[in-house]
């Protein structure tokens, strides 16, 4: 209904990999439609790896991590993996916190303003 | 004393979380809050709007009620749903419990409550449903 919660459904894929590029915002509501997405394209095209970009996002909640995890679960049953790449400080501490780095890789956002480990 | 309080009402659809986020976000403004202690608020206030919206109402739509108090540096927030409620609210607050695996839930949602905000209480019923109340100094932070 209103345009500003619409998820913009960006997605490529280059070989095999599927390249979601993650909302500003990722709650219950956005996570939903990105799993939607991801799973109904990994259903039909043969895909080993989906790659979480999180460029764009400065707001994710426990739906992030669930959302995640599930993707994570399904590559896993089809021999694939799941990754996720500049992440930054605020999505890095909430990814940190929930213990998922032990699980999915994450790359933080380089050469940013606030590179965490200087 | 400075005192403030609001109070909001709205319907448990998803749509709703960034509403309910950016509502808090905008009357804790006047406390001359950090960027860190807004982020931190609006993920709890969008971990409790959810459970009320999955768990206390199991996707049925129904209101959801915020009050928020501002006594001179103390944020107080109210989340309220007259949802299904909590039975054992100590095994619910466990870190990683969830009663709904199948959605695909991990049960880090009290966690990052207690993590963001200074005290989180929970006041529950089987059938009346569930309060939860968080509380956070704000704009404590020297410059
Ligand atoms: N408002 C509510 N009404 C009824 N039950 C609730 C409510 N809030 C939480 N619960 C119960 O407490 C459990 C733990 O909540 P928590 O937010 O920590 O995890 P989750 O919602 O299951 O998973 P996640 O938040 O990681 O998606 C829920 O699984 C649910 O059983
Ligand atoms: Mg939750």
């Amino acid at each position: 209904m209103s345009s500003n919660t619409k998820v913009q459904g960006r997605q490529k894929i280059t070989d095999k990999t599927l390249w979601i590029s993650v909302p500003k915002e990722l709650d219950h509501h956005s996570a939903e439609q990105i799993s939607q997405e991801a799973d109904g394209l990994v259903r039909q095209k043969d895909i080993r790896e989906i790659v979480f970009d999180f460029s764009d996002t400065v707001f994710c909640d426990s739906s992030g991590i669930g959302m995640l995890m599930g993707r994570y679960k399904m590559m896993k049953a089809l021999g694939g993996n799941v990754r996720a790449v500049q992440a930054g400080e605020r999505v890095g501490k909430i990814l940190m916190l929930s213990g998922i780095m032990k699980i999915i890789p994450v790359e933080k956002k380089q050469g940013g303003m606030q590179d965490e480990k200087e | 004393m400075k005192r403030n309080e609001m109070k909001i009402e709205f319907d448990s659809i998803s749509d709703n979380e960034a509403f309910a986020r950016v509502t808090v976000a905008a009357f804790m403004a006047q406390m001359n809050p950090s960027m860190e202690e807004v982020a931190d608020v609006k993920t709890a206030v969008s971990e409790a709007v959810t459970n009320a919206i999955i768990h206390g109402y199991e996707g049925k739509v129904h209101k959801i009620t915020i009050t928020g108090v501002i006594e001179d540096a103390l944020l107080s927030l109210e989340v309220a749903d007259q949802g299904v409620g909590i039975r054992d609210v100590k095994k619910a607050m466990e870190p990683l419990y969830t009663s709904r695996p199948e959605l695909e839930r991990s049960g880090m949602g009290f966690l990052f409550m207690e993590a963001f905000m200074d005290e989180v209480q929970v006041s529950s019923r089987p059938g009346e449903g569930t309060i939860v109340t968080m509380k956070k100094m704000i704009g404590q932070h020297g410059e």
